[in-house]
């Protein structure tokens, strides 16, 4: 019963703040649930880890750099952008349209929870 | 106890200790997941934010052409030769950007970095203005005949342009650079007579044995 309303409590909480539910990794175990969801998949990865080390990369950019099609890129950094982690500006170069994409404050801090997120589940794993 | 238990030699896990055994494989694969998820994290940020197409068989070409440039620089030194001994130079100078160029290119293919895109565009950036003012340089030392000044110039711009394009690079370009960089110093503060050996030392040993070891664990 008691682990029953725990669950509940999990569930209602990550329904709160979907997307963005990491919470603290107390005691270093953490589990895939708490983990933040629009981090965690591949390509979002990609995307936040590279532009992580560059203040601005364009479209094509991140195109080349994770051997992703437009689409797989460009749906990606669409969800990144709604959740707040990038921000996307358009513009032209000459007659070119380029879309560039840099990361945020909250994308940062998303990304350092993430690490600090699988550096604890790898201790965690290792009985530490 | 049961059959199957005795047989295996299983001791029985009491009740309330059965849900950790479930979790036990789960946790593992996290575990593993996790330790995945980072090294990922790692390559792309290694991959966003260095020019990895930096050919260390490029490299080890300039080198050669270095150390010939040396030997024919020799025979016609610049005491006595040296719009000679200038030709020399500049045109090893253009064999070698040539064909690190072609192994640049060569390299980027395989690999499937653009030229174009973000970390080479940065690396040419911060490359050419050291590169610009060696040639300023150069033609200011020569027009005004003061030929023993340019290999140590020549070393310690190409250091600095080395050093500053290595920062967007794999690690030993940028050390590479900052030993040509401290070997020019050298160069310009000692006897000009061991000139040619600091000139071979850098563009011909230095070019082969950074270039092999690039070729060797940076991906040809």
């Amino acid at each position: 019963m008691a682990r029953q309303s725990r669950a509940d409590r999990t569930d209602r909480s990550e329904r709160r703040s979907p997307g963005v539910g990491l919470k603290a990794v107390a005691g270093g175990t953490g589990s895939a649930q708490s983990l933040d969801k629009v981090i965690h998949e591949r390509i979002r990865l990609g995307i936040v880890s590279a532009l992580a080390v560059n203040e601005r990369l364009s479209f094509n950019d991140l195109k080349q750099l994770l051997h992703a099609t437009d689409g797989n890129v460009s749906v990606h950094a669409r969800k990144l952008e709604d959740a707040g982690y990038v921000a996307c500006t358009k513009g032209f170069e000459g007659r070119v349209p380029r879309t560039e994409y840099r990361l945020t404050a909250a994308g940062r801090k998303a990304l350092e929870r993430y690490l600090s997120h699988m550096e604890a589940l790898i201790l965690a794993a290792r009985g530490k | 106890m049961s059959a199957a238990q005795r047989l295996s030699g299983m001791p029985t896990v009491p009740r309330r200790h059965q849900d950790q055994i479930v979790r036990a494989p789960e946790r593992l694969a996290l575990h593993d997941r996790a330790e995945d998820n980072l090294r990922y994290i790692r390559e792309t940020m290694a991959r966003a934010g260095s020019f990895t197409s930096v050919s260390g068989r490029g490299m080890m070409h300039a080198g050669v052409v270095g150390f010939v440039a040396t030997l024919a620089s020799l025979r016609y030194p610049y005491a006595s030769q040296p719009v000679v001994w200038s030709a020399i130079w500049i045109v090893a100078a253009i064999v070698a950007a040539v064909l690190s160029s072609l192994a640049i290119r060569k390299k980027s293919l395989r690999t499937g970095e653009s030229l174009l895109g973000g970390p080479a565009r940065r690396f040419v950036l911060a490359f050419a203005p050291a590169l610009v003012a060696g040639a300023i340089l150069t033609a200011v030392l020569v027009a005004r005949g003061l030929y023993v000044l340019l290999p140590g110039a020549w070393l310690t711009l190409y250091g600095a342009a080395v050093t500053a394009g290595g920062t967007f690079s794999a690690r030993p370009v940028p050390v590479m650079g900052a030993t040509f960089m401290a070997l020019g110093a050298v160069c310009l503060l000692t006897d000009p007579t061991w000139q040619p050996y600091y000139l071979a030392g850098g563009f011909g040993l230095l070019h082969v044995g950074v270039g092999y070891r690039i070729a060797r664990y940076h991906g040809g």
